[in-house]
């Protein structure tokens, strides 16, 4: 794994619905032989058996920003308590956000995107959430707080798999893909989960956007749910003849939507188009994140965002015969699909 | 101060040769005078207290970070990550004031000039009076900054939503001043007209206390770290800009639909500002290392340190203003006599 760009510390992001296990996972994270050390930001002190003087209790105060953009919600609390733990720099590695079940983990993140002095120490690595293998279908229908978290996630530990049967593991999964393919998936029992797969993970990290693929555990035909329009839905199509039977559910709310061109895109309209819709669609869009060929630009662009922010860069020079193809791909709650749809096809250079 | 008026000298005057260098061995995250004597505030653990000739010795304090520290001349209080509330005075003695039961965060604290104590822990603030019983104060959320008023037993509490005025001996229900936003440091004028926080935003806040008129002060491209009040209150002198920003607070409407002065333009961010006690001079530390000491009036500037690279943190007058302590980021201090 390349070293991480920056002298920032990673900051790791956990959630997950109530019971689902996350407090496990923290204690296999602290007690695990890394060598490394981290300051913890939990919202119940005592939850962890682990003897660590880098515990913090955080009061998960969430207000907006002044800047008239409701949905730029930020974690007060962890401004203040990010400020104090740079006293403290040298004394630890990386810094893991427990928040608590009932967490929307968006003020979490836009933390760390938001707030000066925050980004200037901190880079968030990814959105970790424990699902319980057994109870997240049920959640999902009646929790609108498990299924954000789901939505949000970088990394998913699909926990408590021992307590369920094959059927309803793979029914958790397809109703956990069907709100978002593209987080890792990693099924556990009792968290058991490598931890080089929840940490360092560099979600957010624009160098380390390589591809965009959904993220299927017995790999299978990437294509199958890239063009999500609904008349697809409802009946069968071709990746149900992939083998592993996986049923393909779609969420009434919340959803993913992936576009793809390989003609190239007009910055100058792409951009403006882009922003506009992050700034009108803002609350929908949980995350965002693109791989984009522009006309007359050897580098290939990135970009991801969280909410209405957006950041994006060129990465690199387009390899040679590297196809030069753009991918965006949004996670949302109502997305105005056919109207985006639309919106990213006027920016192709006709 | 005539003597060092740099007069029409087209580059810059300098002072750092007379700069007696204080290598601290320790970040740093303030400074403070007690007597004539400069103590470093240390990120962690440690005040560094730097003898007239220049002798640095470690004073232990607190058995982690240093979250927080205010002093009155007499001594620096400090409040660290060890819930512990700890004061230092002239002697080197240290004496522990408060500990939180469950080891919660000290965040900020206060000093009143007849001996009483403010300090905070999450939403709730305290204050012990030089004379009579512990007193607290739940706030709606996350305490940002405490401040006394400079007469009577007042402490103004700055959190999410705007301040709270609250007299901890009167059972009236404390006033709230409301400003949509997260509030953080707070201050009042020497005078006792009016109150300014500073914003999470990069802004400041004020009211007018006789009519909690709203000032807005604005236009920062960061948020504002440090402000010091002018000799005699005339102005505000604030970090956060290229250039530092003093608000006009002399007359009665205070800087309402008045522009700020901007003195010493850098290429780097004001970092800390810290006011001389008596004259109109400032002293102002930046993001790059610059120390520069500037009169107010005109805007005149004497060179104290180069820029070095790291950010000053630390920067401080003794109350006679005869003596200036800064250090940077990571504990390369100096001091500097006049």
């Amino acid at each position: 794994m390349p070293e991480p760009s920056s002298q920032k510390i990673p900051v790791t992001v956990l959630t997950g619905y109530l019971g689902a296990g996350k407090t496990t996972l923290l204690n296999r994270i602290l007690s695990e032989n890394h060598g490394k050390k981290y300051a913890v930001i939990v919202n119940e002190f005592g939850e962890i058996g682990i003897d660590n003087d880098l515990i913090i209790g955080a009061d998960e105060e969430v207000f907006e920003m002044n800047n008239g953009c409701i949905c730029c919600t930020v974690r007060g609390d962890l401004v203040r308590i990010m400020d104090g733990l740079m006293k403290r720099k040298r004394k630890f590695d990386a810094i893991i956000v427990e928040t608590t079940g009932l967490a929307d983990p968006a003020p979490v993140a836009q933390t760390f995107f938001v707030d000066e002095d925050v980004q200037k120490n901190a880079r968030l690595d990814a959105v970790v959430t424990v699902a319980d293998a057994k109870w997240l279908s049920d959640r999902l229908k009646d929790a609108p707080e498990a299924k954000n978290q789901i939505a949000f996630a970088d990394v998913i530990v699909l926990n408590k798999t021992d307590l369920v049967s094959k059927p309803e593991l793979a029914e958790v999964e397809a109703r956990i893909r069907g709100i978002n393919p593209y987080a890792k998936l990693h099924r556990t029992e009792r968290c058991k989960v490598e931890l080089a797969d929840v940490l360092e993970r560099g979600a957010f990290d624009l160098d380390r956007i390589l591809d965009i693929e959904p993220d299927f555990l017995e790999a299978d035909d990437h294509d199958h749910d890239h063009d999500h329009d609904h008349h697809h839905h409802g009946h069968d199509h071709h990746h149900h003849d992939h083998g592993h039977g996986m049923k393909h559910y779609h969420d009434e709310e919340m959803q993913s939507l992936s576009l793809r061109t390989d003609k190239p895109l007009d910055p100058t309209k792409f951009m403006p188009w882009l922003q506009d819709l992050v700034a009108t669609e803002g609350q929908k869009i949980l995350r965002s994140k693109g791989i984009l060929a522009f006309a007359g630009d050897d580098d290939r662009y990135v970009l991801q965002g969280v909410h209405m922010m957006l950041e994006g860069d060129h990465q690199r020079k387009w390899k040679e015969g590297e196809p030069r193809e753009s991918r965006l791909v949004f996670i949302g709650r109502e997305l105005p699909e056919q109207a985006i749809r639309d919106g990213f096809e006027r920016c192709i250079v006709s | 101060m005539s003597e060092f008026d740099p007069g029409e000298v087209p580059s810059i005057a300098s002072m750092t040769d007379q700069v007696r260098p204080v290598p601290l061995g320790m970040a740093v995250s303030a400074v403070h005078f007690l007597g004539d004597t400069a103590h470093f505030i240390g990120t962690e653990e440690n005040v560094a207290v730097v003898s007239g000739e220049g002798e640095v010795s470690q004073t232990p304090v607190h058995g982690g970070a240093i979250l927080c520290s205010v002093s009155d001349g007499e001594r620096i209080v400090m409040g660290g990550d060890d819930g512990k509330l700890v004061a230092l005075n002239a002697k080197g003695e240290v004496s522990t004031l408060a500990t939180d039961p469950k080891r919660r965060w000290i965040d900020n604290v206060a000093l009143h000039s007849d001996g009483a104590v403010a300090w905070s822990v999450g939403k709730t603030a305290f204050v012990r009076p030089a004379k009579g019983e512990e007193k607290s104060f739940d706030a709606p959320s996350t305490v940002g900054g405490l401040a006394f008023a400079p007469k009577g037993l007042r402490l103004a509490i700055a959190h999410y939503g705007g301040a709270t005025l609250w007299f901890p001996n009167m059972a009236a229900k404390p006033e709230f001043l409301e400003w949509a936003g997260s509030h953080h440091a707070v201050t009042f004028s020497p005078d006792n007209k009016f109150l300014v926080t500073a914003m999470h935003e990069p802004a400041l806040h004020g009211w007018r206390l006789a009519d909690n008129r709203h000032m807005r002060m604005s236009g920062y491209p960061g948020r504002v770290r440090s402000m010091s009040w002018s000799a005699g209150g005339k102005g505000l002198a604030t970090s956060g800009a290229d250039t530092v920003i003093i608000w006009p607070f002399a007359s009665k409407d205070g800087p309402m639909g008045k522009q700020p002065a901007m003195v010493a333009p850098l290429q780097a961010r004001v970092a800390v500002v810290a006011c001389h006690p008596k004259d109109d001079i400032l002293a102002a530390g930046y993001s790059d290392g610059t120390v520069l000491m500037v009169r107010m009036e005109d805007g005149a500037e004497i060179l104290l340190r180069q820029n070095k690279g790291v950010p000053v943190a630390a920067l401080a007058w003794n109350a006679k203003g005869t003596l200036l302590a800064f250090a940077d980021e990571d504990g390369d201090g100096g001091l500097l006599a006049f």
